[in-house]
């Protein structure tokens, strides 16, 4: 296997089995993610993406299975992780403005009831410089187009200056051009050290964007440089319809008492 | 110095004379005028008239506050059957030893408020039921269970039952002593738990995800509101009544929502408008002698909540209503100088003057509702009229030239660049030519590689013509145009 030092391993799953009410919708992830890589996490819909880095952060009940960050469990390096949900996931009326929203990015590093300091703002005005949003800074949320406010959450993530990333589908909404500008970003991140894992659901361009696959369909189906997964009999295997045996029994198990 | 000295002695007269003098039971009070209790309101003299009015504000801070994170959170319905599923709690407390004691009865109603709440999650949990059928069920049977109490009490011989019946709909005027020391400490424990831990409940209210996975005890910051929420509640039930207490909740932060986007600020608003609904409620149920407050309450934030929806900056009706009357008022406008342009133009700029009668005829409008158009655009300092003539400031042909830039370039631009017929475009310029920015017209120009002519042959004016003067220009203020200098 690998090697000993598994505190350099940003993400580290094992057995990772996830059921809602009772129905499995991922069923025993192994998985090793090397440091400095930009992943896709790319399968069908319904094949349990979003549910896999939502577990990965404990955000969901874990029916079985491990999960290690740089070699601890996701509590004790919860600091090192970047986290970018998805867009319908909050309520684009909430009475706060971009900045306050960016600077959210750096409540995790703040003490209980400690307030943002000025380097906070700084480093907050940098990331949504980064993504061209800073002459937003003082609007409300709700009063920006959809791929605006996906870059505010690119900019929230970028805030919190961590070690891994978890993305859940940054380029829905988007246009061309801003899709761009964010995958330069990614890539930059990548060079910096970074690990990133990008929940995406457009085939086209998953083999342009990313050095490695997941490809999932309510379990592992392959994970390994893109050259090598991205191949037709794997993507059949992914995208081929759901094991349906597997999803009859889920359904059973979902209906007994 | 002398013009300080009058008001100084009345407001030495009213507030330090000593109470007892004036000190007056409100029952004793019942003969007395409208008027005479409208002024020993204000005079603030009566111990428990000033508990009623304090007792009021402090609830209407309280309930400011938390209704603000159940709008934002869109949990206003929580509210509702939180301040319902206490009234069996409250009836329990009184059962405890007989009498109206504030701290048994908000202990038992804080508890029944918590067991109200976690039947609603039960419910949610473990059935198929979403949220709003389980706050409709325990709404309704919390509040069954606590009118078959309060019945059961009203049989039982002896005790001292007076003011209990104040809980259904409120009557600031029976706060004692204690519940308005209970409002305080609650009013202190929610302005200091939200001001110290604003931050917290700020990210766990917009995206609960985000806040757990930076390692924030989320469900914590949820419970601890709730549980401020219950106190809120519990301590304003005696003032605004069980039946009322979710609008003193909800409309005061609704309002606050419609005149701001930042939470702060709509914390700080909320908690006004519950304090000034509070005295406004206070006040007249001590000048309608004694009529329940809670109504009175209601209906304040309920006004306040009106003007809000009507006169509030951005959201108002009334104020977008204004905007839309002086948008239109403006593109008429424009569209009036660019008619005197088209004109000009048909003219090959010969004449620097426009006859009402041409405006009339390039409109196809009566003279005098141009005479009318022509008045308000002089208003703005566009153009000059002299008997039957119009004619361009220097501000009113750059200004039409920019409106009529504007719509030949945006023709020219559909045409082009999105391949509708030619023959399509000028209705949508006709709306565009009037909100296009400077900066929009610059991309428009570079894009289209600064054509001239638009898709009718016509030229545009550009930014050169405007200001270098290769299509006319009127020469000075006096005359309007002068012959293009080439």
């Amino acid at each position: 296997m690998n090697a000993p030092d598994s505190s350099s391993t940003p993400l580290e799953v094992h057995d990772l089995t996830v059921a809602y009410h009772k129905k499995p919708v991922l069923y025993g992830i192994d998985l090793q993610v090397p440091e400095g890589s930009l992943i896709g996490i790319i399968g069908p819909n319904g094949a349990g993406k979003s549910t896999f880095i939502k577990a990965v952060m404990g955000l969901l009940p874990v029916s079985s299975g491990w999960v290690k960050i740089f070699g601890k469990s996701y509590r004790e390096n919860c600091h090192r992780v970047g986290y970018m949900p998805q867009r319908e996931s909050v309520d684009w009326d909430f009475p706060v403005s971009v900045m306050d929203v960016v600077l959210m990015g750096r409540y995790g590093r703040l003490r209980l009831a400690q307030r943002p300091t000025k380097q906070d703002r700084e480093i907050a005005r940098n990331c949504l410089e980064k993504v061209k949003m800073l002459p937003f800074a003082n609007r409300q949320i709700g009063n920006l187009s959809g791929g605006q406010q996906q870059r505010v959450f690119l900019a929230r993530a970028l805030a919190q200056e961590s070690d891994l990333y978890l993305m859940d589908e940054p380029f829905v909404g988007v246009d061309a051009a801003t899709e761009a500008a964010i995958i330069a970003l990614l890539r930059e991140l990548k060079s910096r050290g970074k690990t990133l894992l990008v929940v995406h659901h457009d085939l086209a361009s998953a083999k342009e964007y990313f050095d490695k696959l997941i490809l999932l369909n309510m379990r592992l189906v392959a994970f390994g440089d893109t050259d090598e997964v991205f191949t037709p009999e794997i993507l059949q295997t992914t995208y081929g319809g759901r094991l349906t045996i597997l999803s009859e029994v889920a359904q059973t198990l979902s209906t007994t008492p | 110095m002398r013009r300080l000295l009058l008001p100084l002695l009345l407001f030495g007269c009213v507030f330090l004379v000593p109470e007892v003098a004036h000190a007056v039971r409100i029952s004793e009070l019942t003969d007395s005028t409208m008027m005479d209790r409208a002024v020993r309101f204000f005079t603030f003299r009566d111990a428990s008239l000033r508990n009623a009015l304090i007792g009021s504000m402090l609830l209407g801070i309280c309930c400011g506050l938390m209704g603000t994170f159940l709008v934002v959170r869109k949990l206003a319905l929580m509210g509702d059957a939180l301040s319902h599923a206490v009234l069996p709690g409250v009836a329990l407390g009184f059962l405890w030893n007989m009498a109206k004691d504030p701290l048994a009865i908000f202990i038992g109603a804080t508890i029944a408020g918590l067991l109200g709440a976690g039947t609603i999650q039960l419910i949610r949990n473990t059935t198929r039921h979403k949220e709003d059928a389980a706050l409709g069920f325990v709404l309704a049977s919390f509040f069954g269970v606590g009118i078959c109490l309060f019945t059961m009490i009203q049989n039982v011989p002896g005790g001292n039952k007076s003011g209990l019946d104040k809980f259904m709909f409120g009557q600031a005027a029976s706060l004692g002593r204690g519940d308005v020391w209970l409002l305080a400490v609650i009013a202190v424990l929610a302005v200091g738990t939200v001001a110290i831990f604003y931050k917290e409940y700020t990210i766990t209210s917009f995206d609960a995800g985000f806040a757990r996975s930076l390692g924030m005890p989320v469900q914590i910051f949820h419970y601890s509101l709730m549980l401020l929420l219950a106190f809120a509640i519990v301590s304003s039930l005696q003032a605004v009544g069980v039946v009322l207490v979710s609008a003193m909740l909800v409309i005061p932060a609704a309002a606050a929502f419609m005149l701001t986007d930042r939470l702060g600020i709509m914390l700080l608003l909320a908690a006004i408008f519950g304090l000034c609904s509070g005295a406004v409620g206070a006040f007249f149920s001590f000048v309608g002698r004694n009529l329940p407050t809670g109504p009175f309450m209601v209906l304040a934030a309920a006004a306040v909540f009106a003007i809000a929806l009507f006169f509030g900056p951005r959201h108002g009706i009334v104020s977008r209503w204004w905007r839309q009357r002086s948008r239109s008022a403006r593109v008429q406008r424009e569209n009036t100088l660019k008619a005197i342009y088209h004109v000009l133009e048909g003219n090959e700029f010969r004449s620097e003057h426009v006859s009402l009668r041409e405006l009339a005829e390039r409109r196809r409008e009566t003279l005098e509702d141009v005479q009318r158009q022509l008045t308000a655009v002089r208003r703005t300092g566009f153009v000059t009229l002299f008997s039957d003539a119009v004619t361009f400031t220097p501000s009113g042909w750059q200004r039409a030239c920019e409106i009529v830039r504007n719509h030949r370039l945006w023709e020219l631009y559909l045409t082009n660049a999105a391949h509708i017929a030619a023959d399509h475009v000028h209705e949508d310029a006709e709306k565009i030519e009037h909100i296009l920015g400077e900066d929009a017209v610059r991309q428009l120009e570079k894009r289209l590689n600064y054509a001239r002519r638009d898709p009718h042959g016509k030229l545009i004016p550009g930014i050169e013509d405007i200001s270098l003067g290769s299509i006319p220009q009127p020469a000075d203020r006096a005359t309007g145009f002068g012959p293009a200098p080439h």
